[in-house]
């Protein structure tokens, strides 16, 4: 499918997709469980990549949720790519955390001292609604599923309210998709363009 | 706003390479420089530990072998691709990646000869078992499978007896085992199938042969499809954390790309086989004519085929597009548009013999006769240059075995593999039909 359908759909055709979300893809002992493992049937469409580059072009802020001060986890990775490679302003929500990565964690999206444009969030699904809820009050722009992250209802929830929505999506990767990164790393971007390469 | 999507053709000019973002050259620069500087010592630690996307080694990483190796990613479907050497060490690095001692392989019989000695001996030797199945039917390979297999491994077109793999019927094989369909589709290209649209996980280039097709530079590639489950409890280098990089895990932190990180991160860093910069351009050149090129080397492989097969001096044909091929229909449903343009035929010695073992020695004299009697094919031991190559193994690669050992190996010894090139086809068919007629001694 990629071969005619190059831009970047392969993140979301793969199966068990994770950046790591909670425990991480599920691991099976055993080996019967090759094939890819059964996800609840899909029915919301995303946007395209010329739409998620909109987003991330227009956005000057963003917010994680979830954010965790460990170097292994997918959030620190965005994080510190976040914080390196691109031009936002970084915002960390999480109750439990004091600093990360030299930066003030809030301990809700309402007690950030600005409205982010995207909020990007690292939560289990039965959390997203109430995050949804809580974008949408706040008046952001974009609400932002992690990589293996899928919630119809809060993707209903924040559309209501007027937001745009991604799911299933990494933010370092798709923002690296087209700024150069994903390409040095030798992945495909789907990206073919006479113009310059921007870089951030 | 719409996606548009792109075909193969415009993608074998452009994808992975936009104009550089300094200077706007059109063309991918080459990038002929071992290291990176850091911005600081935290930009250093970050990249070190895989936070950020950037160069830092051009063993790991560089950017103009970045462009062949998204370029060549997106011409097979794949999610991406490591860039080698060579083919060989494209091969090496992946099994590195999936195996370790105790481990165990399945493997076709019919492959490249380095890639058996590969598997054979050296892999061997590190404690790697395989078992090669001298069959091309995906219930022989089922049958060949253990608890401790780890890798399906075929090519998906034989060399050179033009075997074409069922590539649907070894992915079931391989995905109820739990393990990945790894393929060499060297001889194939991705202009003329995409092993991963019929099931393979893994497809892997010697990008020196057709991919290149200008004969001047070596090197291979990895692609991965991005799809297969490295959680599935068989492959606990994908699952366990990596201690020298803080932890993490190739799988729970990297999801599908997380196969490809371990094998530029792990593999190309502690073995080292990569590509150099001059030649991933040198590479990159000829990718961008690949279809125009293929097209011309199937039309031709047709022409010449047909025209052996027809011609009483030759005694067998390989090409897996002929009527009579054991698996032309298997070539027409991978293969619309042909098998490749490599194959072999073989040169009826004109002697008459009273023996078995007369009949073997005349058979190898006459196809070293015809070898040396060619004027435009060139001798040599490649395969997928523009231009006509030939070898005659009975008397190079095979010389050391008996006629009675070559039968055994399944190398007739009047057996000639030819790689058709896309010169005028009546200049080819010119020089295969002169040198037939001194090989032996009879015209067409």
């Amino acid at each position: 499918m990629n071969a005619i359908n190059p831009a970047g759909s392969s993140a979301q055709d793969a199966a068990a997709a994770s950046c790591e979300i909670g425990a991480g893809p599920a691991a099976t002992s055993s080996a019967a469980a090759a094939a890819a493992p059964a996800k609840p049937v899909r029915t919301w469409q995303g946007p395209t990549a010329p739409e998620r580059l909109g987003m991330l072009r227009r956005a000057k802020s963003i917010a994680i949720v979830g954010a965790s001060n460990n170097p292994a986890r997918a959030s620190y990775f965005v994080a510190t790519y976040l914080l390196s490679s691109a031009p936002y302003d970084v915002y960390f929500v999480n109750p439990r955390a004091e600093e990360i990565l030299g930066h003030k964690v809030y301990a809700s999206l309402a007690d950030l001292p600005v409205v982010p444009d995207i909020v990007d969030v690292f939560r289990r699904d039965e959390d997203l609604p109430e995050v949804a809820r809580e974008a949408v009050e706040i008046g952001a722009k974009t609400l932002w599923l992690q990589l293996g992250s899928w919630s119809e209802e809060a993707a209903a929830i924040a559309e209501a309210g007027g937001l745009d929505v991604v799911m299933d999506r990494c933010v370092k990767i798709e923002h690296a998709r087209f700024h150069g990164g994903l390409h040095l790393a030798g992945f495909v971007t789907g990206v073919i363009s006479s113009k310059r390469q921007t870089v951030a | 706003m719409s996606e548009h999507k792109f075909g193969f053709r415009t993608r074998a000019l452009h994808a992975g390479a936009t104009p550089d973002a300094t200077t706007g050259a059109r063309a991918v620069p080459i990038y002929q420089t071992t290291s990176f500087v850091f911005d600081d010592t935290n930009d250093a630690a970050n990249l070190f530990a895989l936070q950020k996307y950037g160069n830092i080694y051009s063993r790991i990483g560089n950017p103009t072998v970045a462009a062949l190796e998204e370029r060549i990613a997106s011409l097979e479907g794949g999610i991406g691709a490591v860039a080698t050497a060579s083919g060989m060490s494209a091969e090496f690095i992946t099994f590195a990646a999936l195996v370790g001692q105790g481990d165990h392989i399945v493997a076709s019989a019919q492959l490249y000869g380095g890639t058996v000695t590969q598997l054979d001996v050296t892999l061997r030797r590190f404690g790697v078992d395989t078992t090669f199945v001298a069959s091309s039917d995906p219930e022989e390979f089922r049958k060949a499978i253990r608890a401790n297999t780890k890798v399906v491994y075929t090519e998906v077109i034989g060399n050179p007896g033009g075997e074409i793999a069922d590539l649907e019927g070894l992915a079931a094989v391989a995905h109820e085992a739990g393990v990945p369909l790894v393929v060499d589709a060297t001889l194939a290209t991705p202009y003329l199938v995409r092993p991963i649209e019929h099931g393979a996980d893994i497809v892997i280039h010697s990008v020196t042969k057709f991919l290149g097709g200008h004969g001047t530079t070596l090197g291979g590639i990895v692609v991965e499809a991005g799809t297969f489950n490295w959680g599935n409890g068989k492959f606990p280098s994908m699952t366990e954390p990596v201690e020298s990089y803080g932890g993490i895990q190739w799988w729970g932190n990297f999801g599908e790309y997380g196969f490809l990180t371990k094998l530029r991160s792990e593999q190309l860093r502690d073995i080292g086989p990569s590509l150099g910069p001059q030649a991933a351009f040198n590479l990159l050149q000829g990718v961008e004519t690949l279809p125009q090129r293929i097209d011309a080397h199937v039309a031709n492989a047709r022409i010449v085929a047909e025209w052996l097969a027809s011609d009483p001096r030759v005694s067998f044909v390989t090409w897996a597009g002929l009527d009579g091929h054991p698996h032309q229909e298997r070539a027409q449903k991978y293969f619309p548009l042909g098998p490749g343009s490599v194959f072999a035929f073989g040169v009826r010695p004109s002697v008459e013999c009273d023996t078995e073992a007369e009949r073997l020695a005349a058979a190898r004299a006459t196809g070293a006769k015809f070898i040396e009697s060619l004027q435009l094919a060139s001798h040599l031991a490649n395969i997928g240059d523009a231009r006509t190559l030939v070898i005659h193994p009975g008397s190079t690669t095979h010389q050391q075995l008996s006629p009675e050992q070559l039968e055994a190996a399944g190398v007739p010894a009047d057996l000639i593999r030819i790689s058709v090139g896309i010169e005028d086809p009546e200049d080819i068919l010119w020089d295969l039909d002169q040198a037939l007629t001194i090989a032996t001694g009879e015209t067409r």
